[in-house]
């Protein structure tokens, strides 16, 4: 929960951070590329996890969001300029303008990338749906090669907006209403048509509006940090969103335990962090990787964490048992 | 005309080479309900061991069909003993856990054995020696196909049907036609389950090292993420022609080749990529059994 | 008086296997109806037509006066049909609670939005759906393990929380399938006492099980189906000494 007091004090730690910390410094680097882990881990945690859908084509959803940001932001920063009178701004507000119009454009369009790709849901199920999103990932990945507007596979440059404060308020956006839907009442009825489909809708539950709602919010919270992530390198390219950058975002969430938006944040931030500070080992990084998941999935399937959560409120409850008085 | 024939042989051509993988994967796919996911880099794999087979043998290899044929059957080999390998350590352990947790443990097969490739043998690209050298065999109404081309579909087709021989007439075949019925009664009637899953993967995995050997014919690269897109497009393939169909796979492949080929000839050559996965979406929504059906039944 | 529940001329079949045969069948409001027959008889089959999980091949299925002919199977319980599985259907990776709060969505309204970003109805309706299940858990004897893992409980338990999630849902009738195989004597009594309690809540029951005793004992009537095809209907004495449904019991299966 993250109310009132606790929302302040977000938000006035994040503009600490944007005020006394460079945001291009090497670690401060480090730190936004684990929020935007998070971002997409979180956000896929709900298809993968919450649903049990089986979505390999996460990187597509980012690139969506990622160029529709990023072409709003440069085709039309000029007549945002002209047209609401930006220019007349501070610098900061018109970047913070221009940054937001990007991220509700690029969550948009995400999100009906989202609807389309959550529609053969309703047919198909397990294996069959993972390689329908690899398709649609895939094919989305083709179109922006095939797009000129947007550099095609040279790539395409936008001028940077590197914000420590959007990036860090998204991400923990993000993270609060992944938890907040987990539950909520449409967040068990997730999870229940993840563990019995018949029963589910025996309930009451429509399914099929509730696997596309997963894929379409899902989407939309990729988009934001895809358009997020476009003002923070500057620089896209097609490449970059392929089925390897997918497959990463799965390890994530597979490493943390499907379900676990704990486990999805804490893999996310280790996995991102980890290969920065032990470059030496870059070579290794992936071969690591893809071994920890197949042992993972031999010894112990259901991830670091399974489906449990961290909260405040079971730490002070087991304090409590254990006799341990905190007050 | 003229050009669209042309276009039409080497689609064939390319497609051969889908065909062959593709075989693995619905042979797998038929036994276990799993895609295997690290079909595609055992294929790599065999590229890699012909790679370095063609090297050790040095002129001997070169020039003479025997020659060839010894790196062919050698390439097979290592697939072959890979796939198994794969099929005992990862894939056994896991047989009774969700299916989901065995597609995981397949994408963390073949990121391993990508990047396992890319450490041990670097990530720039090998040069394949020339094992037959290019002679055009025919030429008619402006068509040329090189002897290489010949030899590509010719090798395929017969392991096509050697492999629709061994299912069908052979008593490995009945058991595995069994076991991909139902693995439960085919055990009870006394079929050894694992002999017959193990030779599966031995079979489609040899299939793609054959792949191996007659794919840098044509295009001689190989690299330690070159099983990536043909695995995929092969894929493709076996969904398109009916998943756990032999011929289906053999008929995907060839579509799918002539597909890519043609998108390539008529429109540019980055759509390549789009129009085999634009295939597979379409397929899977409109006809997930296939265009030519199929023995699997059960999709969840 | 107007039946809560109508088939009319309903049949099933499955490739050249007729499971349902044209049959007639009707539940009336407030009843505690059987439904019964040997093995293989047809019956979870009706069940799965009445509750449209399966979709009939000819005839309708009205309830509470609308049809849910061709409608998805989420469909019958917004017209207040609730159901339990023969082999109980949990969500196994649930707790004991958050089943009985997911058996709430039919009644419950609160959006995407609301939930998501903790709206004020959100935690409003939050309190009740928490209320209604702990009444729910109480009624069946699971207050104590609301907070364990639903998968964790013994079998007789995994019953009881199914019957439990199925009435948070309020509905007008309750359905089901074999409500007493695998039950102990005394599980099976005290699931008798609150199949009663809940009639008399006028909830309408539909009992579907092979076992006729326990059937006997507690509904008002018995149709009794055999080979697809409805062989009898009347009170349990009326049913028992049909000659029918003797030589039906005897001739498919001894007990």
């Amino acid at each position: 929960m993250l109310r009132g007091g606790k929302a302040l004090l977000v938000l006035g730690l994040l503009l600490l951070l944007q005020l006394t910390v460079d945001p291009n410094h090497y670690v401060s680097r480090v730190l936004l590329l684990s929020c935007f882990s998070v971002m997409l881990a979180v956000s896929l945690n709900i298809i993968n996890g919450y649903a049990g859908q089986f979505s390999i084509g996460h990187a597509g959803f980012y690139a969506v969001g990622a160029y529709t940001g990023a072409s709003l932001s440069h085709f039309g920063r000029e007549w945002m300029e002209a047209s609401l009178g930006l220019a007349s701004f501070p610098a900061w507000l018109a970047d913070s303008a221009v940054l937001l119009a990007a991220v509700v454009a690029g969550s948009v369009a995400a999100a009906v990338a989202g609807f389309i790709v959550g529609l053969p849901s309703l047919r198909l199920r397990g294996d069959y749906l993972a390689i329908a999103t690899l398709g649609f990932g895939e094919l989305i990945r083709v179109i922006f090669i095939n797009i000129d507007r947007v550099g095609g596979a040279r790539g395409f440059s936008i001028a940077p907006i590197n914000s420590i404060f959007w990036i860090g308020l998204f991400t923990v956006g993000i993270v609060w209403l992944s938890r907040n839907l987990l539950n909520s009442r449409q967040g068990r009825a997730l999870q229940a048509l993840r563990d019995d489909e018949t029963a589910a809708s025996v309930l009451g539950i429509n399914i099929t509006s509730y696997k596309v709602m997963a894929f379409v919010l899902s989407a939309a919270m990729a988009g934001c940090a895809g358009a997020l992530y476009a003002h923070f390198d500057g620089y896209l390219q097609p490449d970059s969103f392929n089925f390897i950058r997918s497959i990463e975002i799965i390890i994530m969430v597979v490493l943390g335990g499907l379900g676990s938006t704990t486990g999805a944040v804490i893999a996310a931030v280790v996995l991102t962090v980890l290969p920065e500070t032990l470059r030496e080992f870059a070579d290794y990084r992936m071969v690591i990787y893809s071994a920890l998941l197949v042992i993972c999935m031999l010894v112990r399937p259901q991830g670091l964490l399974g489906t449990s959560e961290f909260s405040w409120a079971s730490l002070r409850s087991r304090g409590k048992e254990t006799g341990g008085g905190l007050a | 005309m003229q050009e669209f024939l042309q276009q039409l042989v080497n689609g064939i051509v390319w497609g051969s080479a889908y065909a062959l993988i593709a075989l693995g994967y619905t042979m797998v796919y038929g036994i276990l309900r799993l895609i295997n996911f690290a079909h595609g880099d055992v294929y790599m794999a065999g590229a890699y061991v012909a790679f370095f087979t063609a090297g050790a043998l040095g002129g001997l290899a070169m020039g003479s069909p025997a020659g060839a044929l010894v790196v062919m059957l050698i390439a097979m080999s290592g697939s072959g003993l890979l796939g198994y390998g794969i099929e005992r350590i990862v894939y056994r352990p896991l047989r009774a856990a969700p299916r989901l947790t065995l597609l995981i443990a397949a994408i963390g097969v073949s990121l391993f054995l990508e990047y396992s490739a890319q450490l041990a043998f670097g990530s720039e690209p090998r040069l394949f020696p020339q094992l037959v050298p290019a002679r055009t065999v025919v030429s008619a109404c402006g068509v040329v196909i090189s002897n290489q081309q010949a030899i590509i579909v010719a090798v395929s087709l017969a392991l096509g049907l050697g492999l629709q021989f061994i299912i069908h007439h052979t008593s490995m075949g009945r058991a595995m036609r069994a076991v991909s019925f139902d693995r439960e009664a085919a055990s009870l009637m006394g079929v050894n389950v694992d002999r017959v899953i193990s030779f599966t993967f031995v079979l489609g995995s040899a299939l793609a090292g054959a792949a191996a050997v007659l794919v840098p014919m044509n295009n001689p690269q190989i690299l330690p993420f070159m099983g990536v897109q043909p695995g995929l497009k092969a894929f493709v393939a076996a969904v398109l022609g009916g998943i756990g169909n032999v011929w289906g796979a053999i008929a995907g492949g060839l579509l799918m080749g002539i597909a890519e080929i043609m998108v390539v000839g008529y429109l540019a050559s980055s759509y390549r990529d789009g129009i085999v996965f634009a295939i597979l979406i379409v397929v899977l929504i409109v006809k997930p059994t296939g265009l030519f059906g199929s023995p699997v039944t059960d999709r969840a | 008086m107007a039946a809560l529940i109508q088939a009319v001329q309903v049949t099933r079949a499955f490739g050249g296997l007729v499971a349902v045969n044209s049959v007639d069948f009707s539940v009336r409001r407030g009843q505690m109806k059987a439904l019964i027959g040997p093995n293989g008889a047809g019956k979870s089959t009706l069940l799965n037509l009445l509750t449209g999980i399966t979709p009939v091949t000819s005839g309708d299925i009205i309830i509470d006066g609308s049809s849910i002919r061709g409608r998805p199977a989420f469909h019958a319980a917004t017209l207040g049909l609730a159901r339990t599985f023969q082999n109980v259907r949990l969500f196994e990776n649930m707790t004991v609670i958050e089943n009985v709060m997911v058996g709430c969505h039919s009644w419950t309204r609160q959006g995407i939005a609301s939930g998501a970003l903790r709206w004020i109805g959100h935690w409003r309706e939050e309190r009740l759906i928490i209320e209604e299940s702990h009444r729910q858990l109480g009624r069946v004897g699971l207050e104590a393990e609301a907070g364990a893992d639903a998968a964790s409980l013994p079998f007789g338990k995994q019953r009881m929380l199914e019957i439990a999630r199925a009435l948070a849902g309020h509905p007008q009738v309750l359905m089901l399938d074999e409500p007493a195989s695998g039950l102990s004597t005394r599980e099976t009594a005290e699931l008798s006492s609150l199949l009663r309690q809940i009639v008399s809540e006028g909830v309408t029951v539909l009992l579907v099980d092979h076992d006729m005793q326990f059937v006997m004992d507690i509904s008002d009537e018995v149709t009794v189906l055999d080979q697809g095809r409805t062989i009898a209907e009347g009170t349990p004495e009326q049913v028992q000494s049909d000659a029918a449904v003797i030589a039906a019991y005897l001739g498919t299966e001894p007990n």
